[in-house]
């Protein structure tokens, strides 16, 4: 099991799809909402070896009551700008497209936490702070502190794609039983 | 008669919460059934540890009354009303009040927003929402299914033709092959096969009600399609993509064949209350 802490530097490129870490240090958890508010007004938080987490949280009495991972894929196309500005590792669930593949390559991972694990993941994380408050609870950027939380590395900086690589497979045996 | 009406309303508002909280924070026990048999059969070691994680997660959030998940869903509420009760605005209303009581207490996410404006109304209610289905029964009964939006959105209908009977399965498996990791596999998949286009997929959401404990013959062989696509838990890989299928059908127009494809997470949440009236 490898420990990765935040903020992120060229370790991560050392990474491959598959393998098994955990990660604690600050987290930014940001959905839909809240990429197209950083792209229009710049990231409230220093981007460099940061950690992007895709969730929703159920925040309440200011901790973390739950914070599973949301669906990665709504962030296909709005995530180019948080590479570009250093963010090391994206994190969420059931991987993301051909561009974000693209956009790690050689700079970051996309890391898996298991979906709907929201209990396990708030056990392990601390409410630090908050921007946009306003966007409401699931949407708004919240800063939080991980204490090893355990996910897979789903894209590695070298176009290891572990989704993809699952994805083509379940193409073929589809094929295969459907159209012969 | 009026107080006797109004102890009704605050029965029902008071069942609908209940089983709201012991729906977000514990799985039926054939769901963790389910779960546990997929732990038994699973040889990926990537997929045992996303099997062992939602193990240990269900056990932490029952232990602590936390939500299972985050994604505490949108309220999908089927009652079964007996004769002496008429389905009213004010039973309605309890539901929904039953629905802000739980946003409340347990506490569950507000994911309730206008369509368009995308403006939250904060209580999980809202125009359609909960979604109240009502069928007559010999008992007052509220059975609560959170639906969250990663398996929903991953959802399904076709209109095939009568010729294509033998797609059911291809159009079924073809569903899962497209959403990939995206709703959280292991799922489970509610089929709704024949009526109209809108009763497709209220017979797919029914079907989710059914216990997973058993599947009949049809039902197993498009499990095991599902299953031979390895997407695996999360779309990781593995064995296990689908824990169960249930299907429910209803007849339908001799030109059509509607067939609607309800997914489901394997955080498949459902509690049921019954009332005495």
């Amino acid at each position: 099991m490898i420990h990765l802490t935040t903020p992120l530097g060229d370790e991560v490129l050392s990474l491959r799809a598959g393998d098994a870490v955990t990660l604690s240090g600050t987290v930014y958890t940001a959905r839909d909402e809240a990429h197209l508010r950083m792209m229009e007004d710049g990231i409230p938080f220093d981007p460099r070896g940061a950690a992007v987490y895709h969730c929703g949280p159920v925040i309440a009495d200011g901790r973390v009551v739950a914070a599973g991972p949301t669906t990665s894929a709504r962030m296909n196309d709005l995530s180019g700008f948080l590479l570009d500005a250093g963010v090391r590792a994206l994190i969420g669930k059931g991987g993301m497209g051909p561009a974000v593949r693209e956009g790690l390559s050689g700079r970051g991972v996309y890391l898996a936490f298991t979906g709907g694990c929201a209990a396990l993941a708030a056990a392990r994380m601390r409410l630090v702070g908050v921007y946009y408050e306003d966007l409401g609870m699931a949407e708004a950027v919240w800063q939080i502190e991980l204490d090893h939380l355990p996910l897979i590395v789903g894209i590695d900086a070298c176009g290891g794609d572990l989704f993809a690589d699952v994805g083509q497979e379940a193409k073929i045996h589809f094929e295969q039983r459907f159209n012969t | 008669m009026e107080r006797g009406a109004s102890r009704l309303l605050e029965a029902v508002a008071s069942a609908t919460a209940s089983a709201l909280e012991e729906a977000e924070t514990t799985l039926p026990a054939d769901v963790l059934g389910a779960i546990e048999g997929a732990l038994e059969r699973e040889r990926n070691p990537i997929a045992r540890t996303q099997i062992e994680n939602i193990l240990e997660n269900v056990r932490y959030a029952g232990e602590h009354a936390l939500p299972i998940c985050q994604d505490t869903g949108v309220p999908v509420v089927y009652l079964t009303l007996p004769p002496t009760v008429p389905f009213t605005p004010e039973l309605r209303e309890a539901v929904a009040e039953g629905v802000r009581r739980a946003t409340v207490a347990v506490p569950l996410r507000p994911n309730v927003v206008d369509p368009l404006t995308r403006q939250n109304t904060g209580d999980n209610t809202g125009g359609g929402m909960p979604a109240v289905h009502v069928t007559p029964g010999d008992d007052l009964t509220i059975t609560v299914l959170p639906k969250g939006a990663g398996a929903e959105n991953c959802s399904r209908i076709a209109m095939l033709l009568p010729s294509q009977v033998g797609s059911v399965a291809r159009f079924a498996t073809e569903t899962v092959l497209l959403a990939g990791g995206k709703p959280c596999p292991p799922v489970v998949l509610g089929i709704g096969i024949g009526s109209t286009f809108d009763g497709a997929a209220a017979r797919a959401k029914e079907a989710l009600l059914l216990s997973i404990d058993t599947m009949t013959p049809y039902e197993q062989e498009i499990c095991d399609a599902v299953n031979a696509l390895c997407i695996g838990p999360m779309g990781l890989g593995g064995d296990v993509t689908a824990l169960a299928v249930k299907v429910r059908q209803g007849h339908c127009h001799t030109a059509s064949l509607p067939v609607a494809v309800n997914v489901q997470c394997w955080a498949h949440r459902r509690a049921t209350r019954r009332v005495a009236v």
